[in-house]
């Protein structure tokens, strides 16, 4: 059961790491970024190219990989979101130009095989592949009769490093402040003269810089990269996460991120693998019908 | 190009190599119609391959059961669609925009992964095999109902119940001012488009021999929303158009057959940037206008669309 419960931990970790992000860009640009999860796919698959196919270590490809999803965040924010803004249109629309740019990010991944115009990224099509042995050393270590694997106990340390780093930074910076003044209240913000287009860009940036760091370490504790473990393992579940948490509060997302890991191995403890996976868009329904404003109320309503 | 050529010199030859591609065409925009309901009012609701998966269940395990007529398991399967449209919609119409979507979405995949693949009676995992399945024949009642239901809802949209829905799409709290009951019309809006779905999943295991649990999923639901928001929703033959274009696309232009998704995203961002009515929608392109360029292209006022 400790057993278990420590794998809670590392699972809501990335949970927590991928929900961080995704409910980063709700709370500032009142947007559901439903190209999170692609990027997430993106920086493990960056990550394994880099690794797999051109050969280089493992530190430096994470580092690349991590900055070319802060692009993509670029990317998301100039050619789906930009445009929308600059015709007032409703967060539906965002909503939906997201989902497009998704479709395009997942098929791109999936349809490149040897010989195609993008197998310098990827080779492997549709199929699933792993890290080759040794990518990062894993030494396994037993405490108190548990086992805990190198690579876990690594990526348990990223997360809560980054999520104390991120939230450091939007407390006590300059640009933490601007953003959440930005998250507030858009418009006042306008008027005292923060350039609210530079803060939709950086919490675009920051945001796809941390879910590109949650797929490449999902791939590596997970070892399963593949176009689709965006969209079939975090998205939804990071839906999930954010609505527990509350929408658009960070320290409910890391909350809920932990819970739904929690939840989770619980369910599959209790009743079996079938049921664990549909227990999330359970708890989803059933928080968004009872309790919209989130699990953890008032205090983490405040915005970011 | 053969495309064209073979649909207008050699209908019937036509027909015949493209049954299935019509008879999918045919189910899409049924199911676009669907999505429009719902969003015909103002609601994003993603709830409809769930409500597809129990119209299409239901069908198949009345057949294997009971010795009804299949266009009464067909019915069955509709109406359960709807009457679980009513639970579903009780506790969840009171949300709005994105969280309705949300909520809606975590339905789908609750209903798909725990229900459906726990309950001994779906197959589970394994998906059903059904026996009555007619690929030839069930094209005709997919090509009699998508007329029959495009004409109901277009008319249903020029009725008070469809004004009373245009105006909760503008303005809810203004629509409520004015005294229309907006919970009940969207309750019925959402209804509508359960036991739209419920109907389509029907029809389509009757094309299939086997249902599969993987085909109810949100890739299934965003599939649809792209057929909608890329046709049009300012009027009922937006969405049909969108099934029509979409669907037969890949077939037309070959060479990007494996890259559908790569096109389809394309298409979804440009018509939602550029032209929010959609493809059928009137007015111009929402450009955010350079002085260059000739006023009458852009939109003048923002077209009737919850976009």
């Amino acid at each position: 059961m400790t057993q278990q419960i420590l794998n809670a931990i590392f699972i809501g970790s990335i949970y927590a790491l991928f929900a961080v992000g995704y409910t980063l860009v709700f709370g500032v640009l009142d947007v559901l970024n439903l190209a999170h999860s692609a990027v997430f796919m993106l920086g493990a698959v960056i990550t394994y190219s880099l690794v797999a196919l051109h050969g280089m270590p493992f530190l430096p490809a994470a580092v690349i990989a991590v900055l070319v999803c802060g692009l993509l965040g670029l990317l998301i924010e100039f050619v789906a979101l930009r445009p929308l803004r600059r015709r007032n249109a409703p967060p539906i629309s965002a909503l939906i130009s997201t989902i497009g740019l998704a479709l395009i990010f997942v098929a791109i991944v999936e349809q490149a095989t040897p010989g195609s115009f993008f197998s310098w990224l990827w080779q492997d099509g549709a199929n699933s592949v792993r890290f080759p042995a040794g990518t990062v050393p894993n030494p396994t270590f037993h405490v108190l009769g548990l086992t805990i694997e190198g690579t876990k106990l690594l990526i348990l340390i990223t997360a809560v490093v980054l999520m104390l780093v991120l939230g450091y930074v939007i407390r006590f910076t300059q640009m933490g402040r601007a953003l959440r003044a930005v998250a507030e209240n858009r418009r006042a913000a306008t008027l005292l003269g923060i350039q609210v287009d530079r803060v939709f860009a950086s919490t675009l940036f920051l945001s796809s810089a941390l879910g590109g760091l949650a797929g490449l370490l999902f791939g590596l504790a997970i070892s399963d990269i593949s176009p689709y473990i965006g969209r079939d393992q975090v998205e939804l579940k990071g839906l999930a996460v954010i609505v527990l948490g509350g929408m658009g509060s960070i320290p409910g997302a890391v909350l809920g991120g932990y819970l739904l890991g929690l939840i989770e191995v619980l369910a599959f403890v209790r009743f079996g693998s079938n049921v664990e996976a549909g227990v999330a868009f359970a708890a989803l329904f059933l928080v968004l019908v009872l309790r919209p404003q989130g699990l953890f109320g008032a205090q983490l309503r405040e915005r970011l | 190009m053969d495309f064209f050529i073979q649909l207008f010199t050699d209908p019937v030859g036509f027909y015949n190599q493209h049954e299935l591609l019509i008879a999918q065409i045919g189910i899409n925009a049924i199911l676009a119609i669907s999505l429009f309901v719902t969003f015909y009012s103002g609601q994003l609701s993603l709830a409809n391959a769930g409500f597809m998966a129990i119209g299409a269940y239901t069908t198949v395990i009345l057949s294997l059961y009971l010795p009804f007529p299949l266009p009464v398991n067909m019915l069955v399967g509709a109406v359960l669609a709807g009457l679980l449209g009513l639970v579903v919609g009780l506790p969840v119409l009171r949300l709005r925009g994105v969280f309705l979507a949300i909520a809606t979405i975590g339905f789908v995949e609750a209903l798909r992964l725990g229900v459906i693949l726990n309950v001994p009676i779906t197959g589970e995992g394994q998906g059903l095999k059904n026996p009555t399945a007619d690929p030839l024949g069930g094209i005709v009642p997919i090509l009699v109902s998508l007329p029959v239901l495009s004409y109901l809802i277009w008319r249903l949209t020029r009725t008070r119940l469809g004004q009373a829905w245009s105006a909760i799409r503008e303005d809810e709290l203004a629509a409520s001012s004015n005294g229309i009951n907006v919970p009940l019309y969207k309750m019925i809006a959402f209804v509508i488009g359960a036991v739209i779905a419920g109907y389509a999943g029907a029809l389509e295991t009757h094309i299939n021999f086997f249902v599969d649990p993987t085909e109810y999923g949100v890739t299934r639901t965003i599939q649809i929303l792209t057929f909608a928001v890329v046709g049009g929703t300012t009027n009922v033959f937006g969405p049909i158009v969108g099934a029509v274009f979409l669907t037969a696309l890949p077939e037309i232009v070959r060479q990007f057959a494996s890259y559908r998704d790569v096109v389809n995203g394309i298409i979804l961002i440009l018509v939602i940037i550029f032209r929010p009515q959609g493809i059928v929608g009137r007015g111009g392109l929402a450009l955010i206008r350079p002085k260059w360029l000739p006023a009458s292209w852009s939109a003048r006022e923002r077209p009737a669309s919850a976009l």
